[in-house]
């Protein structure tokens, strides 16, 4: 199933030999010769992939539809009917993916240059990036599902390290630890899902016990002609499908932010903000979104499954976004936009649209990148403050943060010029007009709609907040524009923003399937029968007109509120209203729920069960030592005064003796060597002897 | 088929170290007539345990390039009659099951030898245990590898029991001696509840014996009963044998031999005396303790209770796999607890082992292969946990978690392997221990779904301790009063890469050792499998 000469896997093993330079010698290069040769090496190696992702793209093109440049290694893991390889494979949804994120995290590594000069562990910065690098593009790589676990696991690790990249600020340290500590409990959704499906593939289940039936595998070149003879079977009582589907996407809901996993990411800002940038808005992320994607072919036979994702990222779009209207630090408003983004992902690949939802993710790659890493230039400029009440009138200083922002504002909240329109338009119609689900489409389709309003408002929001009104000093100095390493990232993609549009112009437009509709396509072939509510080109456009409708409003309220940062309404808004104000900009509470619950519960737990295991289970081992004395001593009480005077003298004579024994315990160790050494001859003899006589 | 001698490389591994050991006696014993300097004598007996230690590592690897993974018998058998009076043979044979074991002891002994040596300690610290009575701490290293090895080599019960038992007193000296604070304490729980375990594993070994089948010795001769562990497994079916004390006869047999195992897993309920050993043990000596001697409970299981006692190993199966699942999530709450690093390192070895236990449970292939592996990355992850646990108590002379804090800075290249050993036993995928972790769990899933589900949560609490320990050692502001330490040394390099290299190339490349057990293993497992309509 495809061709096997391209030595794809270059493209994630360059990063982890740019990682492991700079983990290795890193310290000592930066010290010698200084920066430039930390970013040397760490920025050339992602673009070299990125040129390799390019000619396997071109490569990809070359094949017939429906294969995939394949690149096999070795047999990674064999037992059994469990056989893994150690392979990598790219079809158009990994090329996609694989360009995005070659193209995005390099771009990120040269603002990087910029955004971490002078630091003193730079040179740790571009390892920790780099080896996240290469996890992400064996994620997307991955030619199964184990290997892309390792992916997934490997983006985890390098997400806890550079989050706590500034480590000696113990919150950041404890930030990146929250982050991997859920994303394991999403990951302990993908293991049991993993082995669901591997199992129930080839066999199942009944009163007696398993049975293997058929044949296994792991790999997503064969697992959808596979697949069908998974939706009889079932496990626990559930179909196989939907328990499959639902355990994984406790994986995605871990790894891409989703209710009631989402708890992470806005801490996870913790990190430097190329970090932010590239792994908590680009990239690591939508990895839940790609998975749910790749496993297209299973999700299709599940409705249950599909309206639990659907509905999650619908709930989650909106939850997030209502948080988002009340945040001051301008990363926290922009980590609530991505858990919101991802969710608005989520209610696409849910309702069927996996393409649409896909494109979601690549728009949002190029516009959310851009969004933080305007943020940093702010943030620079402000001398590492990131409270908007204290900015205001950036703009002027700052003319190219200031438009790429505007730009991206523009693509995020949904004008029908820049990319993000075009990719949360198509979701949210498909949404509207799906039958596909257990519950009417017009479901997700209204909470998504709501959500979209509010993106648009808490978007300008922050840049109304950040770049009008009256410059404030900082350090006694106006605020800066950065250096072109910084602002030239900017650009690119801030236009990139814009261009990705032209891969998605809507069928209502063009009358023919969208660029990235068709390439897509042999990837999610599954998904053509999926049954759709059969609406018109009307409703479409009347959906249309309303999204841009709600995206103005939500224009509007913030140019009205906080334009200039004259007006004082928010603030009486927000006396007035005192109480719900709170309960929002605390984020509803939630962490502070789970700190009084589960946490609790869990250090409880275990507390307990070292007191168990303390007094308890060793208490009883003591216990029975000490009887066993007590025993002794009664023993030896009996011994001492009733028998006393019958044994005395055979006592005396043994306590005489014993005297004699006792110079024997020397405590030194060639005497019991000694011992030893005899003990052994006197065993031979007495066997030879003992044979002798009976033998 | 009876197995005749094909070669005495499995006795020159296991008793180069006993050769070690007569030197140093012979030395000792020798001292005033040759007026050797306790300096010198201390030298000579680290220069001995290094060489015979090594020299048995060297042909472990000569034993492993000579091995044949296809052939799913018994190779490199060593095989004569000892004792003819009462049927005991010398027999000693390696196959899939044990190789890997003896290939583990060779290399983590030799890594403790080294871990024994003072290289690199300042020299004022005149009491650590690597400047104490040094021959003989040597020679009991010796002696315990010595046992070790004759355990996983010896295919006679009777010569199996005298391995095991020789394993015993070395390791309560080297805890009593060279220990900790509560050394005594700690050495005689290890000491009793081992003997307990011996005492019901030799009831266990006497009953097999007289109720197995006559058969012939190795030179032909007739006997009526027999202590060959193949014997006993092919040539008798213990199934239909009567009653004893009321039960089943292999039910009752099974259940003495398995906690006689069981102890040393260990296994809960009988794990207690694991967290003080390693507490009191002097570095190295945990590190044999985790590397090596916690492997001997599974080895036995698998090479005594299994292929001897089938059925009762089936009827049993739930029963292991629940108390594989109470080790798994249960000391990993334990762990969470704890504040001695030393401590916490010795109860995740209760979880880890966990996994052996419920994947040698299900009788599928991937289960027992997993089990195996697990043992083997066990062994060599738990060994890197021990040596870094030594490195900062030789520096810090303590080890309270608490008692840290971002020594990240002050010392990087420890950092770095702290963070490589302790994702390796967490299972990140990519490292060793995912993998056997993965197959004991794909392995277990069919048979024991609910329960497999179970210990798929050890795994995210054994991610929150590992990682909340990380964050107490090595982030945040640096204590101050380790402003000074020192980073690690030349000794403490050479004894932790190799580790941490196996446990890189073995995530990634697993098979090496997987093919050599995989076809003996699934051989042990298909009637098992077949029993149970697997």
């Amino acid at each position: 199933m495809g061709e096997n000469t391209f030595p794809l896997w270059l493209i994630p093993f360059l990063p982890l030999v740019g990682a492991f330079i700079n983990g290795a010698f890193g310290y000592r290069l930066q010290r010698r010769f200084g920066e430039p040769v930390i970013s040397a090496i760490g920025v050339s190696l992602p673009w070299i992939s990125f040129i390799l992702a390019a000619i396997g793209f071109v490569k990809l093109q070359g094949l017939p539809e429906g294969q995939a440049v394949i690149s096999q290694l070795w047999t990674w893991v064999e037992v059994g009917e469990f056989k893994v390889d150690m392979a990598f494979a790219m079809d158009p949804l990994s090329a996609m993916m694989a360009l995005a994120v070659t193209f995005v995290g390099s771009l990120i590594h040269i603002y990087s240059i910029g955004y971490m000069h002078k630091d003193d562990g730079y040179w740790r910065f571009f390892c920790y990036m780099n080896l996240f690098m290469f996890a992400m593009l064996t994620l997307v790589l991955a030619d199964n599902l184990l290997l892309m676990f390792v992916g997934w696991e490997g983006v985890g690790l390098c997400s806890y390290l550079l989050i706590g990249f500034w480590y000696k600020d113990l919150n950041n340290a404890k930030a990146g630890m929250k982050a991997f500590v859920v994303n394991r409990i999403g990951d302990f959704g993908f293991l049991i899902g993993f082995f669901i499906l591997f199992w129930s593939l080839g066999g199942e289940w009944s009163e007696a016990g398993y049975r293997t039936t058929g044949a296994f595998s792991l790999h997503f070149g064969s697992l959808p002609a596979m697949i069908d003879s998974m939706a009889t079977k079932t496990l626990w009582g559930v179909p196989a499908p939907t328990l499959v589907g639902i355990f994984f996407f406790i994986g995605a809901a871990g790894k891409s932010a989703q209710i009631p996993l989402y708890i992470w990411l806005p801490d996870a800002m913790a990190g430097p903000t190329p970090v932010s940038a590239l792994i908590h808005a680009a990239t690591m992320v939508t990895a839940g979104v790609y998975m749910v994607a790749r496993m297209n072919f299973l999700y299709v036979l599940t409705p249950t499954a599909m309206t639990v994702v659907a509905l999650v990222g619908a709930v989650t779009a909106l939850f997030a976004a209502t948080i988002g209207c009340f945040q001051y630090d301008i990363k926290k408003v922009l980590a609530y936009s991505t858990v919101s983004q991802l969710g608005f992902m989520f209610i696409g690949v849910g309702v069927g649209a996996y393409w649409a939802g896909t494109y979601h993710l690549l728009t949002h790659a190029f516009f959310k990148a851009c969004l933080f890493l305007c943020a940093g230039s702010v943030i620079l400029a402000m001398h590492h403050e990131q409270d908007m009440r204290k900015m205001g009138g950036l703009g002027k200083p700052m003319p190219l943060t200031r438009w790429t922002y505007w730009i991206a504002c523009v693509a995020i909240a949904g004008f029908p010029v820049a990319s993000g329109f075009f990719s949360k338009d198509e979701i949210l119609w498909q949404a509207f007009n799906t039958d596909a689900l257990l519950i009417p489409g017009w479901i997700p389709w209204l909470l998504g709609f709501v959500a979209a309003g509010l993106t648009s408002f808490y978007m300008w929001r922050s840049y109304f907040m950040t770049f009008t009104g009256k410059t404030p000093e900082v350090h006694g100095h106006e605020p800066e524009e950065q250096r072109p390493a910084v602002t030239g990232v900017l650009v690119i993609l801030a236009i990139g923003a814009i261009l990705a549009s032209f891969l998605g112009l809507p069928h209502l437009w063009m009358h023919i399937p969208s660029a990235i509709q068709q390439f897509l396509s042999p990837v999610f072939g599954a998904a053509a029968n999926l049954k759709t509510a059969g609406y018109g080109h009307g409703t479409e456009w009347l959906l249309m007109i309303a999204s841009v409708g709600v995206a103005t409003l939500g224009l509007g309220i913030a140019w009205w509120l906080y334009r200039g940062r004259t007006s004082t309404i928010p603030e009486r808004v927000l006396k007035t209203f005192p109480r719900i104000h709170k309960v929002v900009y605390n984020k509803y509470y939630v962490d502070e729920a789970y700190q009084a619950t589960a946490i609790r519960g869990f250090l409880g737990l275990s507390r307990l069960s070292a007191w168990f295991d303390f007094k308890i289970v060793d208490g009883m081992v003591n216990g029975a030592g000490t009887i066993t004395r007590a025993f002794a001593w009664i023993d030896g009480a009996i011994d001492t005064y009733i028998v006393d005077g019958i044994v005395n003298l055979v006592a005396q004579t043994v306590k005489a003796i014993g005297a004699r024994l006792r110079r024997t315990q020397t405590g030194r160790l060639p005497t019991y060597l000694a011992g030893l050494v005899i003990g052994v001859i006197v065993l031979i003899v007495l066997t030879r002897f003992l044979s002798d006589v009976y033998g | 088929m009876p197995y005749h001698t094909t070669s005495t490389l499995l006795t020159w591994i296991t008793f180069v170290p006993a050769i070690g050991v007569g030197v140093i006696g012979l030395l000792l014993g020798l001292k005033p007539l040759l007026k050797l300097k306790q300096g010198t004598l201390d030298r000579l007996s680290r220069l001995l345990a290094l060489i015979c230690s090594g020299a048995s590592m060297v042909m472990c690897i000569a034993l492993w390039s000579g091995f044949d993974s296809t052939n799913t018998g018994i190779q490199f058998v060593h095989h004569a009659v000892w004792i003819q009076a009462f049927n005991i043979e010398y027999f000693l044979g390696v196959d899939g099951l044990s190789i890997t074991m003896i290939m583990l002891t060779g290399l983590i002994c030799f890594v403790a030898v080294v871990a024994s040596m003072p290289w690199g300690l300042p020299k004022e610290n005149k009491e650590h245990f690597s400047r104490r009575s040094v021959p003989g701490y040597m020679a009991m290293i010796l002696l315990l590898e010595m046992g070790m090895l004759g355990v996983f080599c010896a295919l006679d019960f009777f010569l199996f029991y005298v391995f095991w038992e020789i394993m015993l007193l070395p390791m309560y000296f080297l805890i009593g001696i060279w220990g900790g604070p509560r050394r005594e304490y700690a050495a005689i729980k290890f000491f009793l509840y081992t003997l307990a375990g011996s005492m019901l594993m030799l009831l266990g070994m006497i009953a097999l014996y007289f109720a197995s089948n006559p058969t012939t010795l190795i030179d032909g001769s007739p006997c009526a009963h027999t202590f060959n562990l193949i014997k006993l497994a092919t040539e008798n079916d213990f199934g239909t044998a009567g009653m004893l004390l009321g039960v089943a006869f292999p039910k009752i047999v099974w259940i003495g031999l398995f906690i006689a195992f069981a102890i040393k897993i260990p296994m809960f309920p009988f794990h207690t005396w694991l967290p003080d050993a390693h507490v009191e043990a002097p570095t190295p000596v945990s590190v044999i303790l985790a590397g090596v001697l916690l492997k001997m409970g599974i080895y036995g299981i698998l090479r005594i209770c299994l292929p001897i006692l089938p059925e009762a190993t089936v009827w049993a199966r739930y029963g292991i796999a629940i108390f594989g699942v109470i080790n798994i999530v249960y000391a990993a709450f334990v762990c969470m607890a704890q504040k001695d690093l030393k401590k916490l390192i010795a109860y995740s070895s209760v979880s880890h082992m966990g996994f052996c236990l419920l994947g040698l449970a299900a009788f599928t292939s991937q289960g027992i292969s997993g089990c195996v592996y697990q043992m083997w990355n066990h062994g060599i992850i738990s060994p890197a946990l021990f040596l870094i646990t030594g490195v900062i108590y030789d520096r810090a002379h303590h080890r309270e978690i608490e008692g840290f804090g971002g020594l990240a800075k002050q010392m990087p290249e420890y950092s770095a392997i702290v963070g490589l050993a302790f994702m390796a036993s967490l299972g990140l995928p990519g490292l060793n221990g995912f993998i056997s972790e993965a197959l004991c769990l794909v392995g277990a899933f069919p048979v024991f779904t609910l329960l497999t589900v179970v210990s798929v949560l050890g795994v995210v609490i054994t991610a929150a301790y590992y990682l909340w320990t990380i964050q107490r050692m090595f982030l945040g502001p640096l204590n101050q009063k380790y402003a000074n330490l020192a980073d690690l040394n030349w000794r403490e390099r050479f004894t932790l890469y190799p580790l941490a290299a196996i446990m890189i190339i073995l995530g990634v490349y697993p098979m090496p050792i997987l093919h050599l057990m995989n076809q003996t293993l699934d051989e042990l497992v298909a009637p098992l499998a077949a029993a149970v309509g697997l």
